[in-house]
C-alpha cells in the first residue's frame, strides 16, 4: 500500500513535470531536483527526500504530453514514484518503461491526495474510499523491457548476443 | 487487406510482406536524429556497453544526424559543456550529418533534415524530439523517441518493440482563403481531436488542399500532429515531394514513391473543408484550446514571436514581411523573429525581409529554437502575454509559468504586431 502524495489533472505536460529551462541538466541522478519545480511545495519535499519509495502521483488523462525530454521520466524515477494515471502520452510512457519508472494505467481512477492505494495485477484499490478501479496491463512487448529492468540492460543483452554470434 | 502508408513503410523496414495495426515490429532505422539532448543519449549509449568488454561504436555513423538548435549559441557553461561532449563524440564516431553553431548550415533540426535532403519518402526516421513528426511531410514514417531509446538505436540500428500504429485519415477539401494557412488547418484539427485524440495513432493527410500545398505547409501540419498525441503525421509523397527534394534539398537521385493501398483500413476518417476555415488561435494553456480568431480579437500582446520548426520558413517570413512593410510594431509590444535555418535567414536577407522587419521595429534573431522553449532568448515576465507561430503554449513554455502564450499563423502574428492586440489579418486589407 502507498500514499497519494500529489494529485494533478489532465494533460500534464513535460513542461510542467520538468520545465525546458532545466534541460541542460541531463543526468538521471541530477534531474529530480527540478521535478515539478514550478510547484515549489511539492518540489521542496522531493528535494528533502520526504517521500517513501513507491509514493504515488495520481494523474488524469494524457500524463506526460508534449516534449520527448526524458528528464520528465528520470526526475520521477529518482525518488521512485509510481504514477497512476487515466492514460499516458506515448513518448512519456515509452521513456518511463525504458528507465524503469513504474506506471499504472487506470482509466477510471479516483483518488485524492492522502488516499492510500493498493495496486494489484488487475486493479487499483483505493483503501481510503473503499472503491476499486480496473487497470490496463502493459502491452506484452513492453513488459519484456520492464522485466529486464529497463532498456539499457535489455539492449546490453542484445548487443552481447550479437557479438557472441558474430 | 490493404495497408496504410505507415503499415507499408513498417512492413518494408522490418522485412515482412505485410503488417497491420497492433503488430509488434522492429524496423530498421534510416535516419536517427538528435540535438543537444544527444549529450544524454551519449551517456545512455555508454551505459549499454559498460562492463561488456565491447567498444561502444554506433551502428552506422552516416545514418546519425545531430543538430545544435535548442540553445544556440550556448546560454550557459553547462550547455556549452554538453555541446562540447557531443562534438567530441561526433569526431570520434565519424558522424557526418553534424550541424554545429554556424551561420552556414545551421538551424532547427526539423528544418535542417528536409533542407539537406536527409529525409526520403518511405524511410523510417526517429528523433529525440517530439516534433520529429514533421518529416512525415516528405512521406517518411518519422517519430519522436526518448534518449535511452535512441541509445538503443545507435547500438542496434533498429527500434525495438514498435507497435504498428493505427491511422486516422484526414481528407482536406477545398482551397485556403486569403490569410488562412496550413497552421490554421492543423490548429483546427488539434482542437477537434483534442490533445490526446490521436494518441498512439498516425494522421495520414489527403485531399486537394494537401495536393496543392507546398512541402513547407505539409511540414507545418505534420509538425503539429503530435499536439493531438499522434505518433506521427504523414503525407503520401507526390510530384511536389519530388520537386522539393530536387529543387530545394538538392537531392539528385529519384526516390521510389508509394502511397497507401486503396483498400487500406483506417481507424477513423475525418473530412475538413479548408475553404470554410477562419484563422485559428490556440489559447492558454493547452494547444487544443483552439478558438476561431473572432473569439479573442483585441487581446493585448506583449511579445510576438515568428519562427520555430512550425512557422519559421521562407513563406512564413514572406507573409509577415508583406504585412509589416512600411509599418511599425506597436509601442508596448516586442516582436522577435527567428528564421528556422541560416539558409532561410540568408534568403530572407536577400529578399529584403530582414530589413523590413528591422525597420518595423522587430528583432531578428539567430536561427534556432530561441523563445519557443523559453530557455535563453525571449523569456516572458510574470503576467506577460505572448502570441507566437510556435507549436506549444503549455504553462511554463517560453520560460515562465506565470505568463500566457497564444498560438497562431504568421499572418495573424504580423497583423497583431502592428496593433499590439490580436488582430484578424483579413480585416486590414493587406
Ligand atoms: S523550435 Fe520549438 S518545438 Fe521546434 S524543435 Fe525547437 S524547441 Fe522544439
Amino acid at each position: 500500500m502507498a500514499k497519494v502524495v500529489f494529485k494533478v489533472g489532465d494533460d500534464v505536460s513535460t513542461d510542467i513535470i520538468y520545465p525546458g529551462r532545466f534541460m541542460a541538466t541531463v543526468l538521471p541522478t541530477e534531474t529530480p531536483q527540478y521535478a515539478f519545480v514550478d510547484y515549489p511545495e511539492f518540489n521542496a519535499k522531493i528535494k528533502k527526500n520526504e517521500f517513501p519509495k513507491g509514493s504515488i502521483i495520481a494523474a488524469g488523462k494524457n500524463f506526460g504530453c508534449g516534449s520527448s525530454r526524458e528528464q520528465a521520466a528520470s526526475c520521477l524515477k529518482g525518488p521512485d514514484f509510481v504514477v497512476v494515471a487515466r492514460n499516458f502520452s506515448r513518448i512519456f510512457m515509452q521513456n518511463a518503461i525504458n528507465l524503469g519508472l513504474r506506471m499504472v494505467i487506470c482509466p477510471t481512477i479516483e483518488a485524492n491526495e492522502g488516499d492510500e492505494l493498493e495496486i494489484t495485477a488487475e486493479q487499483v484499490v483505493n483503501r481510503t474510499s473503499g472503491k476499486s478501479f480496473p487497470l490496463i496491463p502493459m502491452p506484452k512487448a513492453r513488459q519484456a523491457i520492464i522485466d529486464a529492468g529497463g532498456l539499457i540492460p535489455f539492449t546490453r543483452k542484445l548487443v552481447l548476443a550479437a557479438k557472441g554470434k558474430g | 487487406m490493404g495497408m496504410t502508408m505507415v503499415e507499408k513503410i513498417l512492413a518494408r523496414a522490418s522485412g515482412q510482406s505485410a503488417v497491420k495495426a497492433g503488430d509488434v515490429v522492429e524496423p530498421l532505422v534510416d535516419l536517427a536524429m538528435s540535438h543537444e539532448n544527444g549529450a544524454l543519449v551519449i551517456n545512455q549509449f555508454n551505459e549499454i556497453y559498460k562492463d561488456t568488454g565491447l567498444e561502444a561504436r554506433v551502428w552506422d555513423p552516416s545514418r546519425i544526424a545531430i543538430i545544435f538548435d535548442h540553445r544556440v549559441p550556448a546560454e550557459s557553461s553547462k550547455t556549452a559543456g554538453n555541446q562540447k561532449k557531443i562534438r567530441d563524440f561526433v569526431a570520434r564516431q565519424g558522424i557526418t550529418k553534424f550541424h554545429d553553431i554556424r551561420g552556414d548550415g545551421g538551424g532547427i533540426c526539423h528544418q535542417i533534415l528536409p533542407e539537406f535532403g536527409y529525409v526520403r519518402p518511405g524511410k523510417v526516421v526517429v528523433g529525440t524530439d517530439s516534433h520529429t513528426t514533421s518529416h512525415g511531410a516528405l512521406g517518411a514514417f518519422s517519430f519522436g523517441i526518448g534518449a535511452t531509446e535512441m541509445a538503443a538505436v545507435w547500438a542496434l540500428g533498429r527500434v525495438l518493440n514498435v507497435e504498428v500504429p493505427g491511422t486516422i485519415k484526414v481528407v482536406c477539401e477545398g482551397k485556403f482563403k486569403r490569410h488562412v494557412a496550413p497552421k490554421d488547418l492543423i490548429l483546427h484539427l488539434v482542437g477537434k481531436l483534442s490533445a490526446e485524440g490521436a494518441n498512439f495513432k498516425v494522421i495520414e493527410f489527403h485531399g486537394p488542399a494537401i495536393d496543392s500545398m507546398p512541402t513547407s505547409g505539409r511540414l507545418v501540419i505534420c509538425n503539429m500532429t503530435v499536439e493531438a498525441g499522434a505518433t506521427s503525421g504523414i503525407v503520401p509523397p507526390d510530384a511536389e515531394t519530388l520537386r522539393y527534394l530536387k529543387e530545394e534539398a538538392g537531392v539528385t537521385e529519384v526516390p521510389e514513391l508509394f502511397g497507401p493501398d486503396a483498400d487500406a483500413v483506417y481507424d477513423q476518417v475525418i473530412t475538413i473543408n479548408v475553404s470554410k476555415l477562419q484563422p485559428q488561435i490556440a489559447c492558454p494553456h493547452t494547444v487544443d484550446n483552439v478558438k476561431p480568431i473572432k473569439a479573442v480579437l483585441g487581446v493585448r500582446i506583449n511579445q510576438i514571436v515568428i519562427g520555430s520548426c512550425t512557422n519559421g520558413r521562407l513563406d512564413d517570413l514572406a507573409i509577415a514581411a508583406k504585412i509589416l512593410k512600411g509599418r511599425k510594431v506597436a509601442k508596448g509590444t516586442r516582436m522577435l523573429i527567428f528564421p528556422a535555418s541560416t539558409r532561410i535567414y540568408l534568403q530572407a536577407l536577400k529578399k529584403g525581409y530582414v530589413a523590413t522587419f528591422m525597420e518595423a521595429g522587430a528583432v531578428v534573431m539567430n536561427s534556432g529554437c530561441g523563445p519557443c522553449l523559453g530557455v535563453h532568448q525571449g523569456a516572458l515576465a510574470d503576467g506577460d502575454v505572448a502570441l507566437a507561430t510556435t507549436n506549444r503554449n503549455f504553462k511554463g513554455r517560453m520560460g515562465n509559468p506565470n505568463a500566457e502564450v497564444y498560438l497562431c499563423s504568421p499572418a495573424v502574428a504580423a497583423a497583431s504586431a502592428i496593433t499590439g492586440v490580436i488582430t484578424d489579418p483579413r480585416k486590414r486589407g493587406e
